[in-house]
């Protein structure tokens, strides 16, 4: 029973709804978490794509920000371990028409499916990946990840870090995403249109959203709750669109780099199946 | 043509419109011949940057529409059994050939083994059924790969094509029908809306929406309601995992084929699949020559292993003799169905040759006196 | 509002005016709405709901512009507002 007093009216329907396996609400993330809020930003760029949403499909991995497909009301995939994006290509691929994306987290995606990662920003297959990064792998209480920045603490570096962590937007750029962009959890405008952009952009789209992980890494590393890790993100974080990736490393307590990095246009890998199925029927059989 | 050869005609020729993988001996045949055809046929081949990739993007390719299929061999096989798992807790149709060689390991990447075939049955963790055909010819390697694709689809389900080195490196005539039987995609019946899944129908297999259609569906490799979500609970595994078990064990009649050669009025029976069961079937001729009653049972269905067809046949000879290329897999449940009605003699080639048709004609002999 | 360049069209602008909804069941208590509201309209309640966490309620709701700021920051998907034209909409139950 709730004991509030009643500030308004009850409310019937959230706007996001249209969206939403609502009957799945609440979700699972902790109070603090930043997943919600990327998934959010995710949903009001996809209204403001205009894609139809019949032909928008969501292929999550395992993990925190993994468990996203399933809240999203749209042909929705809650693949393996690692395995969002080898299983997107696939569903990409087999059906022109669709607009696949993968919504998982920096585990999953970087380290478990790094290889997979990298091999299809080298491809350029029309997808965009939203990496949700939260410094640790939440799901199973907060271990050691490859984005864990140098010497930060969680349960399975006690002592702290002694691995460099992945960058993700230059790995993307190097990999050979056209799109990639970085923002944090409270950047939600901003995450939002570049959400958009990436969702229109033809080939490997990459958004990277730094989220706080209060249960987990902020208690570790003594960070504070999730409020404290986004006013955090007031100071640490500076908009320099264009920056060059290569220097867009995140140190434990230091600056967060946010913006649009990289946009250019080169053929996909559809683009070229094109080329060759024109070649191949233009041969004599 | 080749087995390899043959496997790839007869995907194409079932309506395989999707093929990924991963070059691997004595497997990557199959890749070429796909590499070359299908642009031919408006499909797509696609190369991914390991098994465990190929195997991901064929249940995605399903989930697309597309008929789909990879093909590989022990190494490629191993890193494959993960998302085997999710393919058939999805329900997901596809078909993955194995074109099997010595192992463990790298092993003899270039000569024969059936060393995996208790992998087929049990490679992916926990409680499942498999179907796992073996081919013992190219013909049988093209006719099996057509049935493949459509027990993928009649049961919702990865199949397995279990060949090996010899039979997918041979060349032999093959006839390739006009037309081979097509068992279409179970679509449901329910408008395109908002529903996540479907419930199965009688025969215990769901009907099947393709992404795209409107239908807006969830699927999740987690254990899962009739809705498609996630619910991690005793009730719900119990429900859900023994559907999966059952749509396959409760069908045997349909899923399981045979081969059988004089096994009425037979003493000796020799059962096998495979290149194996070729050699075998030499070493029955060689033993009624010498008037021994000797007969021939050929697995083309492994899995689900035909318990009852052998069990009854245990009752009625003296013996079996299971010749394989492995250190005795499909005659353990050879034994396990005979039940002690009938002695089990397992005949075990390491692998990277054939047995001998002398050797199989010699336990034959024994096993008759 | 401060602006360091004056828009050509600010007197013509009429600022929009919003209300509030909470889904206080869904609400978390992480106060994301409550602390980066731009005028402040948001205050955390007294009272807890079923989880045992304060939702926010709209302690200033005169000052709010619609911006939808609450809405797109809030994790929960537990709070958003709509246009308030003068006219008072139907009440929701």
């Amino acid at each position: 029973m709730s004991q509030v007093e009643k500030p308004t009216v009850i409310p019937l329907k959230h706007p996001r709804e249209s969206l939403l396996r609502e009957e799945r609400l609440p979700h699972i993330w902790c109070s603090g978490c930043g997943i919600g809020t990327a998934l959010n930003c995710f949903i009001g760029a996809l209204e403001k794509s205009g894609l139809p949403w019949d032909k928008v499909a969501i292929v999550s991995g395992i993990g925190c920000a993994g468990r996203a497909a399933g809240y999203i009301k749209l042909d929705s995939f809650h693949t393996t371990h690692g395995r969002a994006i080898p299983f997107a290509t696939g569903l990409r691929l087999a059906n022109p028409e669709l607009k696949v994306v993968i919504f998982s987290g920096d585990g999953d995606l970087i380290a478990i499916g790094g290889n997979h990662f990298i091999h299809a920003a080298r491809r350029n297959i029309d997808m965009t990946v939203i990496c949700v990064n939260n410094f640790n792998y939440g799901m199973t209480g907060g271990q050691v990840g490859p984005t864990t920045p140098a010497m930060a603490k969680t349960t399975t570096s006690p002592y702290g870090n002694s691995e460099h962590p992945f960058n993700l937007p230059y790995l993307a750029a190097a990999s050979g995403a056209v799109y990639v962009a970085r923002w944090t959890t409270l950047h939600v405008r901003r995450l939002e249109r570049s959400l958009t952009e990436a969702l229109l952009k033809e080939g490997f789209s990459f958004v990277e959203v730094i989220s706080p992980c209060p249960t987990y890494f902020d208690r570790m590393n003594r960070l504070g709750e999730g409020l404290d890790m986004m006013k955090s993100y007031q100071e640490s974080s500076e908009i320099v669109h264009g920056f060059d990736p290569r220097k867009a490393d995140i140190d434990l307590r230091g600056k967060i780099i946010v913006g649009k990095f990289i946009d250019i246009e080169k053929p996909t890998y559809l683009d070229f199946q094109k080329e060759i199925q024109a070649r191949v029927e233009g041969e004599p059989s | 043509m080749s087995g390899d050869i043959a496997c790839a005609e007869g995907a194409l020729s079932a309506g395989c419109r999707f093929f990924a993988g991963y070059p691997i001996t004595p497997a990557t045949e199959i890749a070429e011949r796909m590499a070359e055809r299908m642009p031919q046929l408006g499909g797509v081949y696609i190369q991914m940057e390991d098994e465990i990739a190929s195997m991901n993007a064929i249940l995605g390719a399903s989930w697309g529409g597309l008929r789909a299929m990879t093909a590989t061999s022990g190494p490629g096989f191993s890193l494959m059994m993960e998302n085997l798992g999710l393919g058939i807790m999805t329900e997901t149709p596809c078909v993955l050939v194995n074109v099997q060689r010595g192992g463990p390991s790298t092993g003899l990447p270039t000569l024969v083994g059936q060393g995996d075939m208790m992998q087929a049955r049990w490679g992916t963790h926990g409680v499942y059924e498999i179907i796992a055909l073996s081919p013992s010819s190219p013909q049988e390697f093209f006719d099996l790969t057509v049935r493949a694709f459509n027990l993928a689809e009649k049961y919702r389900t990865p199949v397995l094509v279990m060949a090996d080195e010899v039979v997918g490196h041979m060349t032999e005539r093959v006839t390739i029908p006009e037309e081979v039987p097509c068992f279409p995609r179970r679509k449901p019946e329910f408008p395109p809306g908002d529903r996540s899944s479907f419930p199965p129908d009688e025969d215990l297999v769901p009907p099947m929406a393709n992404v795209g259609e409107g239908y807006h569906i969830h699927v999740t490799g987690l254990t899962h309601d009739e809705r498609g979500y996630p619910v991690t609970d005793e009730v719900t595994q119990e429900r859900l995992v023994r559907r999966l078990v059952e749509k396959i064990r409760g069908h045997k009649k349909d899923i399981i084929r045979l081969e059988e050669k004089g096994v009425e009025g037979a003493e000796v029976i020799v059962c096998s699949y495979g290149i194996s069961a070729r050699v075998g079937l030499w070493a029955v001729e060689l033993a009624k020559r010498e008037g021994i009653k000797a007969g021939m049972l050929k697995l083309l269905t492994v899995w689900p292993f035909p318990e009852e067809r052998v069990r009854e046949v245990a009752s009625k000879v003296k013996a079996f003799v299971v010749p394989e290329i492995n250190y005795g897999q499909i005659a353990l449940e050879v034994e396990r169905s005979a039940g002690g009605r009938a002695e089990v003699i397992p005949l075990n080639h390491m692998g990277g040759g054939l047995h001998e048709p002398e050797d199989i004609l010699k336990a034959i002999r024994k096993a008759a006196r | 509002m401060k602006y360091w360049r004056k828009p050509l069209d600010v007197e013509r602008i009429k600022v929009p005016r919003g209300r509030v909804y909470v889904i206080e069941e869904r609400c978390k208590g992480c106060n994301f709405c409550i602390e980066f509201c731009p005028v402040g309209v948001l205050a955390a309640s007294e009272g807890f709901n079923a989880k045992g966490y304060h939702p926010p309620y709209p302690q200033n709701e005169e000052a709010c512009t619609n911006c939808g700021l609450c809405e797109v920051i809030c994790p929960e998907f537990a709070i958003y507002s709509l246009p308030r034209d003068g006219k008072e909409e139907e009440p929701h139950e």
